[in-house]
């Protein structure tokens, strides 16, 4: 019984349902299964399976950002269950994720924040024109291990140094660490600003952000 | 019409149907549609202030404006169909007619080769009037984006620098999309009204024309817009551009992509002219397909070669002068890649007759600035340009006498005709014809003359000095807006 159930979990992240996630979610509790074992032996193996054919060139972004959402709906009705229980699932890492101040590109920052998602990273997505002191407040807010900053203008790329130098200067470094991407973005900027970490390219950023929470191996 | 040391292409023979009449109305339907219903994002005091005036219905909060069909369509027909971008040297004005195709150079490029050492590097202020120079003495590039971005000048008046740099150098029109706030945009102005006499002649003689990007899907950047409304207050020509790519910031469909980046350009252009009737303005676009595998802006591939046809097609609907995205790629140096998609996008935006094209000269998705690339892009809009003349055919070109005097067998070498009009074939510069053993002695290739050429170029041209006294005032209005 439970076995089928985990195959339409599987299923519906791999066709990106969010709909019928959520409904079997819900049937899930319903049905007195475990909220964990539902995730990891049903849910999951949907996003390890679209994570894989993506990584084979078989499967695209758009079914990559679906299975994710659908994962996070799936989550969600499934989160107040394990809250009861005292468990949680374990994550890599708390990671807030914005564009910074005066800059308006998004599509790069969101797709760094899909992978870390369906990675198993917490991310929380600010959004676009973000200046530090609402990143940095978020941060602190929800206990982030990271902050991720996106800047595509040669004119924004500067705020990604006033937010690690605002860090430094309260001490919230190594505790933070910070990485940073975007069309600018250099490896020598990277340097010269002292940011913890860098990527080109979305799937790379999983990679740093594992590293930097010190779960390189997983 | 010719202008001074500028290769327009003009009076086309060729032609090309990309969209009929009917499809052109139901995108046009399908925008109007959009703009009423869905609503595009206006995040800018003033221009919900305008629309509010103007009758659409605003919501404040989210910053979504929603705009009946008509307001639309009677603010857009206030826009002039034709007018010029002048230049500071007077028989440099490009005319926005419909009837020619002004070639630029792309824009806000973050790094360089260097053109000595061939190294890759953070752009800088000296390679903005280095590519400036050189665009001058270039026949081909009828009028300049900033190229690249000024990375050690202030970030709060870069722009400015950037500005005064390729006036410095050249005499040709200059275009930025590197002024995107009002500081910034003031100060360009006020720059612009020096080198013509002052702000009230601008309007007759705008030396300076805006660029802005639209924020698809359905958006607009508050700064951009104030930007946009100051310039069209003064009269500089001001166009919306939109990127929306396909999958990402556009629907996949290359259909809804054009009527969803057409309802930015359109709400964008409305505004100016509820706020400014009769404001020069122009239609800016560069979609493309999102790559499916990794998100990228691609700006090349069969999409992109078909935006750049489609796009005039809706410019000229909208009897608006056009600024097309071409010359595009993702190849990280000059190769098979860039060639093609080079070639290809440019040959799609002429053969409609885009008024103006963007640009040649850059590499990695615009990030990447190559002097040999610009070259070559250059020798790309020569070979278009001569397609674009079309084959004429007429007694003179039906050679019939000299056909008669060679008669069966012999050659057409020592005919008087083939000596009159030999120079109409088209004298590539950089292709490579010679025997094989010449190559292979060398093994050089038009990478190695194109960057030749450039060297060459900077160090032989010496463009009209700018004015010393405008150059210092403009060094003063730079420090006026510096921190
Ligand atoms: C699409 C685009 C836009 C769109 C963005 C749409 C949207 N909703 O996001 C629009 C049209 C809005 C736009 C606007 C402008 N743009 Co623009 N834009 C681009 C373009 C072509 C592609 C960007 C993109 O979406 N790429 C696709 C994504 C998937 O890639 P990505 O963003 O690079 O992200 C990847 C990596 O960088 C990395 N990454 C990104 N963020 C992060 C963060 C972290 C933490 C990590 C680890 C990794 C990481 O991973 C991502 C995924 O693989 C670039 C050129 C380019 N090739 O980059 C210019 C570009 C960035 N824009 C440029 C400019 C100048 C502008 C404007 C100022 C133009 C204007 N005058 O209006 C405005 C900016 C307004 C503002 N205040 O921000 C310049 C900037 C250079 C400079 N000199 O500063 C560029 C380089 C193009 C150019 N040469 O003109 N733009």
């Amino acid at each position: 019984m439970s076995e089928e159930m985990y195959k339409q979990m599987a299923q519906c992240i791999i066709d990106g349902d969010s709909d019928i996630a959520i409904e079997l979610a819900k049937k899930s509790i319903e049905l007195k299964m475990h909220p964990l074992e539902t995730i990891t032996k049903g849910f999951v193996i949907g996003v390890n399976y679209i994570g894989d054919q993506f990584g084979l060139g078989e499967a695209f972004l758009p079914e990559l950002v679906m299975a994710g959402e659908a994962m996070k709906a799936a989550v969600a009705v499934l989160e107040p269950e394990l809250l009861k229980l005292g468990e949680a699932r374990e994550m890599l890492g708390r990671v807030v994720l914005a564009t910074v101040e005066g800059d308006i590109h998004e599509i790069g920052k969101t797709l760094v924040g899909t992978m870390l998602s369906a990675s198993g990273f917490e991310v929380v997505d600010l959004g676009v024109d973000q200046p530090a002191d609402k990143i940095i407040g978020k941060a602190l807010e929800i206990n982030a291990n990271l902050i991720g900053m996106s800047a595509l203008l040669t004119t924004t790329m500067v705020r990604q140094r006033e937010v690690i130098e605002e860090l430094d200067k309260e001490g919230l470094r190594p505790r933070i660490k910070v990485m940073v991407g975007g069309a600018p973005i250099t490896r020598d900027w990277v340097t010269k600003i002292k940011a913890d970490g860098y990527s080109e390219d979305a799937i790379g950023a999983v990679k740093v952000a594992k590293d930097l929470v010190g779960k390189g191996d997983q | 019409m010719s202008y001074k040391n500028i290769k327009t292409i003009s009076n086309p023979k060729l032609k090309l149907e990309v969209l009929t009449q009917d499809e052109v109305k139901k995108i046009h339907e399908a925008t109007l549609q959009i703009i009423e219903k869905v609503g595009v994002r206006f995040p800018s005091k003033r221009a919900l202030e305008i629309w509010e005036a103007n009758g659409a219905e605003v919501d404040h909060e989210k910053k979504i404006v929603r705009v009946k069909p008509h307001i639309i369509e009677d603010a857009i027909k206030k826009a002039p169909p034709a007018y010029k971008l002048a230049a500071r040297d007077p028989q440099q004005d490009l005319q926005l007619d419909g009837n020619h195709v002004n070639l630029g150079t792309d824009g806000c490029g973050v790094e360089v080769i260097d053109i000595n050492t061939g190294e890759k590097r953070t752009s800088c202020l000296q390679d903005v009037r280095d590519i400036a120079r050189i665009a001058d003495a270039t026949e081909e590039v009828a009028f300049h984006w900033v190229a690249v971005s000024a990375q050690d000048t202030p970030v709060e008046a870069r722009g400015l620098h950037e500005l005064k740099a390729v006036w410095e150098n050249s005499t040709k029109h200059v275009q930025t999309e590197s002024v995107y706030n009002v500081e910034e945009a003031k100060a360009a102005i006020e720059m612009a009204a020096l080198i013509v006499g002052g702000r009230d002649k601008l309007r007759e003689r705008p030396v300076l024309s805006l660029m802005q990007c639209t924020a698809p899907p359905l958006g607009h950047d508050g700064g951009s817009l104030d930007a946009a409304l100051l310039a069209a207050e003064v009269g500089i020509p001001t166009g919306f551009m939109t990127m929306a790519a396909c999958a990402t910031t556009g629907p996949t469909t290359m259909a809804g992509n054009l009527a969803v980046g057409n309802a930015e350009v359109i709400a964008g252009t409305a505004l100016l002219q509820l706020a400014y009737p009769g404001a020069p303005v122009f239609y800016a676009a560069a979609q493309t397909a999102s790559d499916l595998k990794t998100g990228a802006y691609t700006g090349g591939g069969p999409e992109d070669f078909l935006f750049g046809a489609a796009t005039n097609i809706l410019a000229d609907f909208y009897n608006i002068p056009l600024s097309m995205g071409s010359f595009a790629t993702g190849a990280k140096e000059p190769n098979w890649q860039a060639g093609l998609e080079g070639s290809l996008s440019t040959f799609m935006a002429s053969v409609v007759m885009s008024d103006m094209l963007l640009g040649c000269g850059f590499l990695h998705g615009s990030r990447i600035w190559s002097f040999a690339e610009m070259m070559m892009d250059c020798e790309i809009f020569s070979i278009v340009h001569k397609m674009m003349e079309g084959i004429v055919v007429n007694d003179e070109t039906l050679a019939m006498e000299s056909i008669a005097n060679v008669g069966p067998g012999g050659h057409y070498l020592g005919q008087k005709h083939t000596r009159k009009h030999m120079r109409e074939l088209f004298m590539p510069k950089f292709m490579d014809r010679r025997p094989y053993s010449e190559w292979e002695t060398k093994k050089d290739d038009a990478r190695d003359w194109a960057i030749t050429k450039a060297r060459k170029t900077l160090k032989e041209h010496q463009p009209d000095v700018l004015d010393e006294n405008i150059s210092k005032e403009m060094e003063r209005i730079i420090k006026s807006v510096e921190k």
